[in-house]
Formats: structure tokens, C-alpha cells, sequence
């Protein structure tokens, strides 16, 4: 077949009148080329793969390593509140409800900070400030979560509890229903601290996002409504907002993916007790704190292996909450595609 | 041409002095214990300046440090909590103890000095139950005649992370009170019955100097190197001391080392009059069967330097050295079991 290419090749090579030298060196060119660009991508989708051996090695671990649990404690594991190294009894539920109850509470508050920070900065700003505030915001993210952990667990749950916790649980407190929510003594740590530190370290991810997706909404649009007499708050209500929709929750999504994962911080403002309490003053713990206190000094197979369990929980439930987050956005690629 | 041969010259000469410093730095590589590592830093400092040959040591906690001893991934591990015979022979480890230490009660109480407070293995696990909860409560008020008690709520404090040092405290408490033993146990980790976890001994000291009313544990070090308020405490023989040196060693005098197997003593709750009731000891771990003579015996000069050489440093940290009667049956005890691979003893 290479034989035949060259002859055709070389018959058309003698019809145009090219001389044989030339078209000899011609030909070796385009030979090692083919062979260049065959290597080139055999070699890429190689480096592709590899990304996915790695995700698949890592669920098959993890799911190994969580096997034991599962048979000793069966699905129970995910419903059951005790976590008992002595007798090796072990359930999930502390961990979880940890983990998504700061994580709740962090995006809270992190979407209308980050939402007002991303409309501030397209809409409002002046255009000199965009570009130093837009970078002062991402720095933020450039800090490492040992550094919001001990901030959190010297300077702000100090003040924390000294001063906002008191006045939460005069005001906030005494409601009926919620009210439980702020009782128990004021300590400065806890879940609420834990998820107000989480906030503080998603702003920055999800204020990007929407920032980066309002940008995109058409010049021509907002001008138009403007024209028509809207103030910034109805541009923004009914142009950004509804062309935008699917990429801010995506941005959320992101946000939330981080703040479920996040150990470091977590572990030193939650207060590390295996506890399920009404109150979100006291102290608890997330799958990542269990998973960072616990995992070098478990022994007993059964809690090794039940840490193995909490991280394969704590997989999944990032992966659905980060393939929800990459749906959305792709829902939105799409849909501008069509305009 | 000439050029050629001075740049395969230096090549020659940069290599093999390579080769020359790796083959001279015999380093050894230990893990674990997290209360032994600055004294095992200390010695190893010490260690260098008289051998040459440094100590790698990674201090990654006691249950880490087991585990990368029988995957053989370090020379030695170190553990505060010792392993059953069982254990060991499971995995041919030999286990010897490297020093001692006390652990000691921490309190934030506005008005009660350092060492002023007394309490006692039994009330101390009724406050870790969650049975006591006020700092007034008849219990305390009782030990302390005369100490103005304030009306506040208890916070307990504890080790969120699997630590020796939750070991030796929970093993205390878990000897003088029935109802702990059964509701919480022994061991590096427990299910707490209350209270907050702080990461290592400074995470506890964190939390107990913040909370007002807060109650913690801490290695005697830690708690001395950082001022911290301790207790008193009331020993097996019904005495209550001030944590120090001397008490830990009296903890240790008692003990029977020749009967332990793999040395294997808790100095919990001693009998003595000066034994302080909450003493333990670190151990380190290697392989009876060497497949690294040199390095093996490497290990063994390491810590027969720190056993000869090493104990004013470790009294100057806090911590005990162990009584030399105790370090000639490790040195004994070295010479009957390990081997290397040819079965001849290394030491």
C-alpha cells in the first residue's frame, strides 16, 4: 500500500515535471511527518487515559478498601449515628450530616456575597478598579485552607464566639423552630463557624464564575433595555439573571464541590466531636475532619475500613454534586451556541 | 578535542564524589509517635555531630508509625501505646521503650492557680462522662476545701485525632472508674462521651485556653513548655502530686520489666507514693530479622548513643530517660533477638 501511494505519487510528480531529486526528498518528508504526527497522537490520548486509570483506580481503592464496612454494617452504615472506635462500631450519619450541613450553611451565605461582588464588578465598578479588585478577590483563592484554619482557629472563633454567637443566640435564639438552631454555649467553634470559614473560602470561586458568565451577556442587549428605560437593578433581574441562570449554578456548584471536600480548615474550627446535635454552635465533625483526625492512628481493620467508606461517600457525593455543576454549564454553552 | 576531555573528567570527578557522599551518609529513616519526636530530633542532632550518620524521622502519630514498620517502609517505627506479644510475633517486631513521659489535666478556671486545683481519677472521669458538669458540684467542691470554685459549666476537652497520648489518659481513667471503662474504654481513639476534639496537644491547649471553664489533657511537657494551668492528681496510693520528673521516674521504678513480654508496660496508675498516676512510655520498633545488617545495626547505635549519651537533653525537654537497670534489658534483649539474614545477632 505504501508502495502503491509512492508510485501514484511519483507518477504525478513525473506529470508535473518535477525532477527526482526533489520529489525523493518530498516524499521522505511527508513519511516521517505521518509517522511524527501518528506517534504525537498516540502519545496525547495516552496522557488523556491515563486521567481516567487514575479515577478508576482510585473508585475501585476506595471501594475495596470500604468493602469490610459495608458487609459488617450493610447500607445501616449510611443511616447510623455511632462511631465507636473501642467496640468497632461504625456509622456515617455524624460525618455526613457534618459535611452537608456546612456546606449548606457556607453557601448561604457565600451566594449573595459572591453574586453581589460579580454584579458589582461587570455592572458597577468603575472600569479603572475592575481589573485590581477582580485580582484582590482571586488571590483569595490562592491562600491555603492550613492558613484559613488557623486563622479560624486563633482569630476568628475568638471573636466568634465572644461576640456573634451571644448576639445570635439573643436574637436568632429565642424564636421558636429555628431557635434551637443557636443554642448551647458560645465556643467559637462548631458547625456555623466552620461553614461561616467555608463561605469566606468559596466567595472567591463562585464570584469568578458568575463574574466570567455575566460578561458574556451581549452588549446589545443590556443596552436595549437600558434604552428602554430599565434601572440597573431590572437589567440585571430580567437580562443577566435569566441569560446567565444555568452558568451561576453552575458557578454555586463548583463552590459547593470545594466546600464539601475541604479538610484542613474544617478540621480545626468544627470542633472534631462525634455528636449530632440540634444546635448549630456545637461541635461536630465532616467526612474530611473524621477522615484527616482518624486515618493515621486507625488500627482495627473494621475502622480503617469504615474511613475508606466515608471517603468513598464523600466521592460521590462530589462527583454528582461537580457532574450536576458540568451539565449546567454545558446546557449553557449550548444555548448561546444557538443565538 | 582537549575540551572534550576536562568536561568527561569533571563528569568522572562529580560522580563518584556523589557516589562517595551517599555511601558515607548511612541515614536512617524512622516514623511515628508524635509526643517522641522532639527528643528523637534532639538525639538525632546529637546523633550527627559524633557519627556523621543523620535520623530521617517522620512524626506521622503512633498508628502510622506501626504501619510503616511492618510494610518496612522505615528502619524503626515508634509507638506509644505497645503491642501485644501476639502482635508482635505476628510480624517478627521486636519492641524496646526510648523514654518516658506523664501526661498531665489542664484547666482554664478564672481565680484557681496553676497546680492549685486537685482532682482525682474518678471524679476526672465523671467530668469526661459527662456527669459532672459544673466546676462547683460537690465532687470537686469536696477535694478542694478552701479553693473559691467558680459556678460555671465544665468544657471538656479532648484529642480529635487517634493520639498515644488519648491512650494513656483514657486507660487511667478507664482503670479507677468502672462506668468509663464501660461506656468509653481504652484506646488512641474513643467515642467521647462530650466535648470538643482539638488536633494534637496543641489543638487541646488551643481550645482549653480560649473556652473559660474548659478541662483538657496535654503531655507534662507541652503543658510546662507552654504554662499551661494543670491539676493535681491523685495517685494509686491515695497522695495527690504536682506533676514532675521525679514522680514519673517513681511510676517507672515500680514496674516489672523483666516480666513484661516485649516490654510491653502501662505506667497507668502505678502504686508508689510518689508514682504520678498518668506515666508512659514510648517505644520503638524493628525487625528481629534484618534484611539490612548495617542498617539495622545503625539503629541500634542511634539509640544505645541516646540510652548512653542522650539523657540530659531529654531531661532539659521534659521528658524521663529510661533507668539505666531497664536500658541493659533492652541492650540484652537486642543481642538475643535480632538477626540478619544469616541469622547471626547484630549487636
Amino acid at each position: 500500500m505504501h508502495a502503491h501511494t509512492a508510485i501514484a505519487a511519483d507518477q504525478a510528480a513525473q506529470a508535473a515535471g518535477f525532477d527526482d531529486a526533489g520529489h525523493a526528498a518530498l516524499r521522505s518528508t511527508m513519511r516521517t511527518q505521518r509517522i511524527q504526527d501518528f506517534f504525537f497522537h498516540k502519545i496525547t490520548m495516552l496522557f488523556a487515559a491515563l486521567v481516567l486509570v487514575v479515577l478508576v483506580g482510585i473508585i475501585v481503592s476506595l471501594a475495596q478498601g470500604a468493602a469490610p464496612a459495608f458487609q459488617e454494617f450493610g447500607l445501616g452504615f449510611i443511616t447510623t449515628a455511632e462511631w465507636d472506635p473501642v467496640n468497632d462500631k461504625f456509622g456515617a450519619l455524624i460525618a455526613i450530616t457534618g459535611t452537608l450541613v456546612t456546606s449548606g450553611i457556607a453557601l448561604l451565605l457565600a451566594f449573595p456575597i459572591s453574586f453581589g461582588i460579580a454584579l458589582f464588578l461587570t455592572e458597577i465598578c468603575p472600569a479603572w478598579a475592575r481589573r485590581p479588585m477582580g485580582t484582590a478577590i482571586e488571590l483569595l483563592a490562592g491562600i491555603p485552607s492550613i492558613i484559613y484554619g488557623m486563622w479560624g482557629l486563633f482569630v476568628f472563633a475568638p471573636f466568634f464566639g465572644d461576640h456573634v454567637q451571644p448576639l445570635l443566640k439573643n436574637t436568632l435564639g429565642v424564636l421558636p423552630i429555628v431557635g434551637a438552631l443557636f443554642q448551647g454555649p458560645a465556643m467559637g467553634l462548631g458547625l456555623l463557624t466552620a461553614g461561616v470559614i467555608l463561605a469566606v473560602m468559596i466567595i472567591p470561586f463562585i464570584s469568578s464564575v458568575m463574574r466570567d458568565v455575566f460578561e458574556i451577556v451581549p452588549a446589545v442587549l443590556k443596552e436595549s433595555a437600558y434604552g428602554l428605560g430599565c434601572t440597573r437593578w431590572e437589567v440585571v433581574r430580567k437580562i443577566v439573571l435569566p441569560y446567565t441562570r444555568g452558568g451561576v449554578v453552575g458557578g454555586v456548584m463548583l463552590g459547593l464541590g470545594r466546600a464539601l471536600g475541604e479538610t484542613m480548615a474544617v478540621t480545626f474550627v468544627i470542633g472534631n466531636a462525634n455528636d449530632l446535635s440540634k444546635s448549630l454552635f456545637a461541635p461536630g465533625n465532616s467526612i474530611s475532619s473524621t477522615l484527616a483526625n482518624e486515618f493515621a492512628e486507625a488500627s482495627s481493620k473494621l475502622h480503617v475500613s469504615s474511613l475508606f467508606a466515608l471517603g468513598l461517600i464523600l466521592f460521590v457525593i462530589t462527583f454528582i454534586v461537580l457532574t450536576g455543576a458540568k451539565l449546567m454549564l454545558a446546557g449553557m454553552a449550548r444555548k448561546e451556541g444557538k443565538k | 578535542m582537549r575540551m572534550k576531555q576536562l568536561l568527561a573528567t569533571i563528569l568522572i570527578g562529580t560522580t563518584a564524589a556523589f557516589a562517595a557522599s551517599t555511601a558515607l551518609a548511612a541515614d536512617i529513616t524512622g516514623a511515628g509517635s508524635t509526643f517522641a519526636y522532639p527528643i528523637y530530633a534532639k538525639w538525632a542532632e546529637m546523633y550527627k555531630k559524633t557519627s556523621g550518620n543523620g535520623l530521617n524521622y517522620q512524626s506521622i502519630g503512633s498508628g502510622a508509625g506501626i504501619k510503616q514498620i511492618k510494610a518496612k517502609t522505615v528502619d524503626f517505627g515508634a509507638s506509644d501505646m505497645p503491642l501485644s506479644l501476639e502482635e508482635l510475633n505476628a510480624d517478627g517486631l521486636m519492641q524496646f521503650p526510648t523514654i518516658m513521659g506523664g501526661v498531665v489535666a489542664i484547666v482554664n478556671l478564672d481565680g484557681v492557680a496553676p497546680g492549685q486545683l486537685k482532682l482525682t481519677g474518678p471524679v476526672l472521669a465523671d467530668i469526661y462522662l459527662g456527669k459532672v458538669t459544673k466546676w462547683n458540684a460537690a465532687e470537686i467542691a469536696a477535694l478542694n476545701p478552701g479553693v473559691k470554685l467558680p459556678a460555671e459549666d465544665i468544657t471538656v476537652v479532648h484529642r480529635a485525632d487517634g493520639s498515644g497520648t488519648s491512650f494513656l489518659f483514657t486507660n487511667y481513667l478507664s482503670q479507677t472508674n468502672a462506668d468509663f471503662k464501660a461506656k468509653v474504654g481504652a484506646g488512641t481513639a474513643v467515642k467521647w462521651a462530650v466535648g470538643v476534639g482539638g488536633k494534637g496537644n496543641d489543638g487541646v491547649a488551643a481550645n482549653v485556653q480560649r473556652i473559660k471553664g474548659s478541662i483538657g489533657y496535654v503531655e507534662w511537657a507541652y503543658a510546662k513548655k507552654n504554662k499551661l494551668a494543670h491539676t493535681q492528681l491523685k495517685n494509686h496510693d491515695g497522695v495527690f502530686l504536682q506533676p514532675d520528673d521525679d514522680n514519673f521516674k517513681a511510676a517507672a521504678a515500680n514496674a516489672d520489666w523483666t516480666r513484661a513480654p516485649g516490654f510491653g508496660v502501662v505506667l497507668t496508675d502505678q502504686p508508689g507514693k510518689a508514682a504520678w498516676p498518668i506515666t508512659g512510655v514510648t517505644y520503638a520498633l524493628v525487625h528481629k530479622q534484618q534484611a539490612d545488617a548495617a542498617k539495622g545495626k545503625e539503629v541500634l547505635s542511634f539509640f544505645n548513643y541516646a540510652f548512653k549519651n542522650g539523657s540530659p537533653a531529654a531531661t532539659e525537654l521534659d521528658y524521663v530517660p529510661m533507668p539505666d537497670a531497664v536500658t541493659k534489658l533492652v541492650e540484652a534483649a537486642w543481642k538475643a533477638n535480632l538477626k540478619d539474614a544469616s541469622g547471626k545477632a547484630i549487636w
